[in-house]
């Protein structure tokens, strides 16, 4: 139990101490960067006169780490990321948060999609071992995983959208709307083959067990033994592997799908911001999709150590 | 006297010949026709990208303006793009834009430093364990694909300025014209943040390996830290290196085409997957010239395909506990 709490708290107090250390590293990135914010806030005025000026409204002639110390306690005091430079008139979290909300809804979707379609998969295909389904089940998503998105997408709107004219060709006007269709297939195929992938060799894994063994000798139908004894068991370790590496595939691919498709999310705006060089924004995209990767990753696990008894008496280990 | 028949002995011997552990993982590999055949195609594909300059019938940038968006034909096999270039030796270019990028970044990131951090990682222990694995911590909880693009926008002038400047001193323009820099930015930041998987890995095993015997052995002789992890405890994690070599092969290849098609990776006119994808991937060119979207796309859903069929082979082979 000391272990585990300990092992918790560590990583509590882990999270400020990456941020502080990503937060610098980035801040000195972008700070040297092209087209220097100096620059970039003096807009059309280019004279000496108006760049001291700017200098000296954001601070700019102070050495980087004072910059830096400012830059980060205006955060943590007042929740200020500072000026971005595309929107000069609205605060930082009032641009990001609803694009962020756009992408998390199509994300869920798609996450909560794979994971209905992949673990089922996956422990289909472990039962029929040794068959031709096997192999052909698993074959047949990673030929769908290997499919870029890049490649993928104009297929489908050139399918769905300009041939046969079923859903809008991009944008988004909500969850339950047929805009949502393209980006969801695109995010949920190639993340199927990984969950079943896991799924399947965590069935294979369960169904040594002895307690399989037993509950086979009691004479319970095949069925009875995957659905009640199997599945329970297998299903834990895919959803902790499964997990942290779903979320980072879905983030990084809806980057491409919103720029293909227009959705006014997190990651075209990322992609905007950092051809627009506003720094600040980047900064708090950054930074805020950090802390929630590295909480969302806790929540794991504290999640497992409620469900797996074994967990929690510290017989078996958390990664 | 007794006579001992000594004939038997040596056709039994002759026919269990003394064989290493790596040469039966070959031999149970080349048992599977799936991955052999998929060994075979990223084999081709690699070779075709080394030679790209000897094979291809044009150059990457040669334009005839006279003859853009055309069909398949003797001429140009695979067609022609808007500025009337040929898709063909755009492609094999493209391809070895891909083998330079994978090879570079897996033999620094996919194979030199998780191999050697996640061996320290795991034999030191103590406090060098505790820096290796934090910063792996920390490198993996960063959003990977803004930070990558971050980092190349915010490097790439300062980089290019700098080997420009290098270039000036020792009188040459090979870099700049080869498109060196452009790759070494790229394999660079995919190297940095490209170890932490591996390295993870590696350490776990070498926990388990440095109790062995054979390990307290070569501590009692005085090898050194460097002895010990190259000689003694790298053979032991090179079936994790390899299977992992393969899904990292992919993966840098992706990430290359994904940074090149969002324009902050090759830059033109230097051919790549992803600035052929990013030419052929716009709705009125998609629709009148599927092709010139579907060929690149195809071949790199090949590469991919293969890299994961071949990660899946090796896995079973390598790894599987029921041999």
């Amino acid at each position: 139990m000391d272990g585990l709490s300990g092992h918790i708290i560590r990583r509590l107090l882990f999270l400020p101490l990456t941020l502080l250390i990503v937060s610098f590293a980035m801040f000195y990135i972008t700070r040297w960067g092209p087209g220097d914010p100096i620059s970039i806030y003096s807009g059309q005025y280019r004279d000496e006169e108006a760049f001291d000026r700017v200098r000296e409204q954001y601070g700019l002639d102070l050495p980087i780490y004072q910059q830096y110390r400012i830059w980060l306690s205006d955060i943590v005091l007042h929740g200020d990321f500072g000026p971005s430079f595309q929107y000069r008139d609205r605060d930082i979290p009032d641009i990001i948060f609803p694009k962020m909300w756009v992408s998390f809804r199509i994300a869920l979707f798609a996450f909560i999609l794979t994971f209905f379609i992949g673990i089922p998969l996956g422990i289909y295909a472990a039962v029929k071992r040794g068959s031709w389904i096997d192999p052909a089940l698993i074959g047949t998503f990673l030929f769908f995983r290997s499919i870029p998105v890049l490649v993928l997408v104009p297929i489908l709107v050139l399918f769905l959208s300009d041939r046969w004219g079923l859903v809008p060709p991009g944008g988004f006007d909500g969850m339950f709307t047929a805009s949502m269709v393209i980006p969801t297939i695109a995010l949920t195929v190639p993340g199927i083959a990984g969950v079943a992938r896991l799924a399947r060799t965590s069935t294979l894994l369960a169904m040594d067990d002895d307690f399989v063994r037993t509950a086979r000798a009691k004479g319970l139908s095949e069925y009875v033994v995957i659905t009640r004894h199997v599945v329970r068991v297998s299903v834990l370790p895919i959803m902790t592997t499964a997990i942290g590496l779903d979320l980072v595939s879905l983030i990084e691919g809806a980057l491409f799908i919103e720029i293909l498709l227009g959705i006014p999310g997190i990651g075209r705006f990322v992609f905007e911001s950092v051809g627009a060089q506003d720094y600040n924004v980047i900064l708090a995209i950054v930074m805020i999709g950090t802390a929630a990767f590295v909480i969302a990753n806790l929540a794991v696990d504290l999640m497992l150590i409620v469900i797996d008894p074994r967990i929690r008496a510290g017989q078996r280990g958390l990664n | 006297m007794a006579y001992i028949d000594t004939s038997s002995m040596t056709e039994y011997v002759a026919e269990q010949p003394a064989t290493s552990p790596a040469f039966r993982s070959v031999r149970r590999l080349m048992r599977r026709k799936l991955a052999v055949v998929c060994l075979i195609i990223i084999l081709a594909l690699y070779l075709i990208g080394i030679f790209a300059p000897w094979i291809a019938p044009y150059g990457y940038a040669e334009q005839n303006l006279d003859a853009s968006f055309q069909g398949p034909s003797w001429e140009h096999p695979f067609g022609t793009d808007r500025n009337g270039r040929d898709i063909l030796s755009r492609c094999i270019f493209a391809m070895q834009t891909t083998v330079a990028i994978t090879l570079a970044t897996v033999a620094t990131g996919g194979i030199m430093l998780p191999l050697t951090l996640g061996m320290l990682a795991g034999y030191r222990r103590g406090w060098t364990d505790s820096i290796i694995m934090r910063t792996g911590e920390i490198l993996s909880a960063l959003p990977g694909l803004p930070m990558l693009i971050l980092i190349t926008v915010t490097l790439r002038p300062r980089f290019v300025g700098w080997v420009e400047n290098l270039e000036d001193k020792i009188g040459t323009n090979w870099f700049t014209d080869t498109g060196f820099a452009d790759f070494f930015l790229i394999f660079f930041v995919l190297s940095l943040f490209g170890w932490v998987g591996g390295a993870r890995l590696i350490r776990t095993q070498v926990f388990t390996l440095r109790g062995a015997d054979y390990v307290t052995a070569a501590e009692s002789f005085g090898a050194s830290t460097p002895r010990i992890l190259f000689r003694h405890l790298m053979p032991g994690v090179m079936p994790l290196i390899v299977v992992g070599l393969s899904a990292a092969l992919g993966a840098i290849a992706l990430a290359e085409i994904g940074l090149t098609f969002i324009g902050v990776g090759i830059q033109p006119p230097h051919p790549s997957f992803g600035a052929l994808i990013a030419d052929g991937s716009p709705r009125s060119v998609f629709e009148n010239h599927p092709q010139l979207l579907l060929i690149p796309g195809g071949v790199v859903c090949l590469l991919i395909l293969s890299f994961n069929l071949l990660g899946d082979a090796l896995n079973d082979v390598l790894t599987s506990r029921n041999r």
